[in-house]
């Protein structure tokens, strides 16, 4: 019988809980293949998820998962990793869970520098609640709370996360698996805030209504609408408004929280002492 | 031990009531504590970041209470004793994820020191308007524990027995305090540290079978990191944690489980004070701040000659219906006080007998103690003087 390469990592009697096609898998996967290729134990590392689709990607994984409140999952995965630094930490969020709800505690988590990997996973509306607008939706389209258009403009969540000050900065869609595998290995090895922003597809919710329903058509206009940055400055702001940036914005090395408490620890005991 | 003498020996001191909270905490284990600043809980946090990065403690300011309390029950699960604190709007915000410390089991300890709402309110004046917001404030069903200390030394206490009941019990436990006892100067003595009773949560040994969740008889808790692979949900869950928003019976379960947790146990939880019972004719019922007048107001009726008893509610939620209604219903009349406009005395009501007669006494003016002259001329009034 075959079994997945991955199986190992697999919490026994669940299963995966995604609509056919969704991106939600591949970046499943992708995660735990950088675990596998770093060989990091699992059981060190604690995922931290929200709510929404993006926020059940452990829940199949056999490691420690705290499934935390609407948008708060970097403010719980905050805890987490400064009670116990030996952890590693990966919160697993959404465009609506991290960027709408959630946003105040993803520009503070990145200001703070806190050592914890975040994957936004970025479908591009509310896919679990039945397809609404979200902070993401391009400008224009239509959805079951934009039923004229959405007059609204996106995010772009990796200008913001940089401005705030994390450490590592990358964007993805759901096709490049193997740019993707690598961001998320130096993020989990990075001492800094990471966030890495995957572009995926939703067949039911988003392709409903640009009425590209197949999984597979979706991932490759995923990869047309994919620009490199350094490809940027050939196009006007129009067309690029259009495109999906990809590659690494920032890759530094800057003092993680939890290290810089440790400082003020010794600090702070030095003058009782 | 030796880390909390640098910061505390034992022995007499004038202190702030949120002073004395910051010390218990520490002294009950508190390693991580969150917080937003608000009026008037500041002082908390202004002791707790001196005093916990001394004891190899973290100390965070969070963007909001939400992320506040959220922090706390991440910091939780990677296995440390942890507080918030905050006033009313800072509590209402921090009720989503009170539901979460609930359904999850997280023990932590929020303070809210009440200030007058609704909304921005005055924020430095007291009032017990908070009651049922610690009762029934996240959605849902559930129990909690909620105490509120009438003194500086109240405080100090039931800042340890908050941490030991929300470990024995893995429950969130609320301090209602109140921005009178929270800014108040008074005498404190703080005994040896040796003396105080800590309790610690159970953790689950290495040959136990996964069930860290739902048990009536609490289930252990492993800590982030240890091997277990815990799946912590705020989703209806089963006793293994593993999400189950399909069917009933789950829900059903869950929410009797984590009752159960608390009512089996409600006589270990529940404390209440009474003095001078035996003969009174009428009782003054209160709790928190307002309970010192109402003491003061019972010793000068008693040596007046009028038979007045007094009841103080340490603990009010649980509210214990069967030892309260016990208590209650030797007398006949009975003076409910509190600094709101009547929350506490729906519960007396509802536990006392149809031939009790139950009055409801806020101040003159809400938002100040009980002045004792206006309780006495209201008492004279009430027992047909």
């Amino acid at each position: 019988m075959y079994e997945h390469p991955l199986a190992k990592y697999f919490r026994k009697g669940v299963r995966q809980p995604f609509c056919s096609g969704c991106g939600n898998g591949i970046i499943a996967q992708c995660i735990l293949r950088a675990i596998d290729e770093l060989k990091i134990d699992i059981r060190k590392i604690v995922f931290v998820c929200g709510i929404g689709c993006s926020g059940w990607i452990s829940t199949f994984f056999n490691a420690d998962t705290l499934h935390t409140t609407h948008g708060r999952p970097l403010a719980f995965a905050t805890g987490v990793k400064l009670s116990n630094p030996e952890l590693k930490v990966i919160v697993l969020t959404g465009d609506g869970d991290g960027a709408a709800i959630g946003g105040n505690h993803l520009i503070h988590a990145a200001r703070r520098n806190i050592e914890v990997l975040t994957i936004l996973v970025n479908n591009r509306i509310y896919g679990m609640t039945g397809g609404q607008v979200a902070p993401t939706t391009p400008h224009g389209m239509r959805t079951t709370t934009t039923p004229y258009e959405n007059i609204e403009y996106p995010f772009d969540l990796c200008k913001l996360v940089e401005a705030a000050g994390a450490s590592y900065v990358a964007r993805w869609t759901t096709f490049h698996v193997k740019q993707l595998i690598s961001s998320i290995k130096k993020g989990l090895l990075k001492e800094g805030f990471s966030f890495i922003e995957v572009v995926s597809q939703c067949p039911i919710q988003y392709g409903k209504y640009i009425d590209i329903r197949e999984p597979a058509k979706l991932l490759l206009m995923l990869k047309d609408l994919s620009i490199t940055k350094d490809k940027v400055k050939l196009l006007n702001e129009k067309e690029i408004k259009e495109k999906i940036i990809i590659g690494e914005f920032v890759d530094k090395e800057v003092i993680g929280f939890s290290k810089a408490y440790k400082q003020l620890i010794i600090k702070a005991r030095g003058k009782i002492e | 031990m030796n880390e909390i003498n640098e910061i505390i020996k034992p022995g007499n001191y004038l202190m702030m009531g949120n002073e004395a909270c910051a010390l218990g905490a520490i002294i009950s284990g508190c390693r991580f504590f969150a917080f937003y600043p608000i009026t008037p809980a500041n002082e908390i946090a202004e002791y707790m970041s001196i005093y916990l990065p001394k004891v190899g403690g973290i100390y965070i300011q969070m963007e909001d209470e939400i992320s506040s309390i959220a922090s706390v029950i991440g910091a939780s699960w990677s296995g440390l004793k942890a507080m918030t604190a905050t006033s009313g709007p800072g509590f209402t915000l921090m009720q989503e994820n009170i539901g979460h410390a609930i359904m999850t089991e997280t023990p932590c300890v929020i303070v809210d020191v009440q200030r007058c709402g609704p909304s921005t309110g005055t924020p430095a004046l007291p009032m017990q308007g908070d009651v049922y917001q610690a009762r029934h404030g996240s959605h849902g069903e559930y129990e909690i524990i909620a105490l509120a200390p009438s003194s500086v030394k109240d405080t100090f206490l039931l800042t340890i027995e908050a941490f030991n009941l929300s470990e024995k019990y893995r429950v969130p436990v609320i301090i209602l305090s109140d921005a009178l006892i929270g800014h108040m100067m008074e005498n404190i003595e703080i005994p040896n540290i040796s003396s105080i009773k800590i309790v610690n949560r159970k953790k689950p040994l290495k040959s136990d079978v996964s069930q860290f969740f739902l048990s009536e008889d609490v289930a252990p808790m492993p800590t982030l990191g240890s091997g277990y692979s815990v799946h912590i949900t705020g989703s209806t869950h089963d006793e293994k944690g593993i999400r189950n928003v399909y069917d009933p019976t789950y829900v059903n379960n869950l929410i009797h489980k984590i009752y159960a947790k608390i009512h089996k146990n409600i006589d270990d939880i529940v404390k209440i004070e009474t003095r001078y019972l035996d003969d009174s004719k009428v009782l003054i019922f209160s709790y928190g701040s307002v309970a010192r007048s109402a003491l003061h107001v019972v010793k000068w009726a008693r040596r007046i000659g009028l038979k007045v008893g007094y009841v103080r509610l340490i603990t009010l939620w649980p509210f214990h219906d069967k030892l309260i209604s016990n208590i209650i219903n030797k007398t006949e009349k009975i003076i409910v006080l509190e600094n709101n406009m009547g929350q506490i005395i729906n519960e007396v009501k509802r536990v006392s007998q149809k031939d009790t007669e139950v009055k409801f006494l806020p101040p003159k003016i809400l938002g100040t103690i009980h002045d004792p002259l206006y309780i006495m001329e209201n008492l004279r009034k009430f027992m047909g003087e």
